[in-house]
């Protein structure tokens, strides 16, 4: 029997009180923001917690939201507990003027080369990293082109007709 | 002495010049056609052609797919298309064994000095089929990019130029035969090497 949703959010709650926030189920799983100096704590305790065990980070990534004033970056975590087949999601907001981060490389292997795909789209910086260095663009590139600084395509253009792309 | 400078000389400057004005999709000059080759003459030129028929029917390809091309491409060397039929079978993972480099895929900015390299590394002589409209041009990455090369002939030069997004099998078979039917014509020997006494390309 698959861990129940609110006995995980009861256990956290339990542990970290008010501090997190933004309790959400979509599509089933369980989200929740946490401050942006507590994600090591907040990880450790679900990889730690026996009835939690939440061992394998199959997901870490980043959001820009430009609008939020103070929050503009998000770093998203997703983890997996093997044993009992359930998925949570973590966020936690920083800001644009300074995007640190605490790596999580200490706790999950896998978030080494996530933290380095965030950084090289993002631009946030992960304090402790090993080697926070780009990982799938060119190492001279001096932006970070996920940010929404650099619009989408204009919507508007007639160069590009639908029917010639067979849309 | 002249004997001797004639020896060096004669031929290899003598061939080019029959197969100068030579297509891909031209005729063949008429055979047993006797050219003033100066010391060489039509056992050189015959010899010629034997090479590059030689040449063009065992063209060994690179294993090389960055994207969806390279599933048609894998698709042309299994059975049901299976491009051995024309020679191409002996798909060589290591750049120094093979004659053809396939580019099946888009070419981003990261993967360029890779591909670079990778032709640099093919011993001559050595043949570029750009697969599809990412390696033609950039194709659906060509506006609003930030990563893609436009088209892989900015890196390295290109023999046969596919079109489709990806293109079929078929299509494929038809570049490699096309590139078969130019090498056999002589049009792509020796297109960019370097003469290194008088430090200038050759055309």
């Amino acid at each position: 029997m698959a861990i129940a949703n609110d006995k995980i959010k009861s256990l956290l709650t339990e542990q970290f009180g008010e501090s997190l926030t933004h309790w959400e189920e979509p599509y089933g799983m369980l989200t929740f923001t946490a401050p942006r100096d507590m994600n090591l704590k907040v990880l450790n305790f679900l990889y730690d917690t026996p009835e939690l065990a939440f061992r394998f980070m199959t997901d870490l990534t980043g959001i820009h939201y430009p609008d939020k004033k103070g929050e503009e970056f998000c770093v998203v975590y997703h983890l997996h507990n093997l044993v009992e087949n359930v998925r949570i999601r973590m966020k936690i907001y920083t800001a644009a003027e300074r995007p640190d981060v605490y790596t999580a490389t200490g706790l999950f292997s896998a978030a080494n080369w996530m933290e380095r795909e965030t950084y090289d789209f993002y631009g946030i910086n992960f304090v402790g990293h090993p080697d926070l260095k780009r990982v799938l663009n060119v190492d001279e590139m001096d932006y970070f082109p996920m940010r929404k600084e650099y619009p989408l395509e204009d919507q508007t253009r007639v160069d590009k007709d639908d029917e010639m792309f067979g849309r | 002495m002249r004997t001797k400078k004639v020896r060096l000389n004669g031929p290899s400057q003598c061939i080019p010049k029959r197969y100068v004005i030579m297509t891909a999709t031209e005729n063949k000059p008429f055979p047993g056609d006797v050219h003033p080759t100066p010391g060489g003459g039509v056992l050189v030129t015959a010899l010629d052609d034997v090479i590059n028929w030689a040449r063009s029917n065992s063209l060994w390809p690179l294993v090389f797919g960055t994207s969806c091309c390279a599933i048609e491409m894998m698709s042309t060397a299994a059975p049901k298309y299976d491009w051995s039929r024309f020679g191409f079978e002996v798909a060589r993972a290591t750049p120094r064994q093979a004659d053809v480099i396939i580019i099946a895929g888009t070419i981003v900015n990261k993967m360029a000095p890779v591909l670079k390299r990778l032709y640099d590394q093919m011993a001559d002589p050595k043949y570029v089929v750009a697969m599809g409209a990412c390696a033609t041009s950039g194709g659906p990455f060509f506006y609003n990019t930030y990563s893609v090369v436009k088209g892989a002939d900015h890196i390295i030069p290109v023999d046969v130029y596919i079109a489709g997004c990806p293109p079929r099998p078929e299509a494929l078979l038809h570049a490699l035969i096309t590139l078969q039917q130019k090498i056999k014509s002589g049009a792509v020997r020796e297109k960019i090497s370097i003469d290194e006494k008088n430090k200038t390309v050759l055309p």
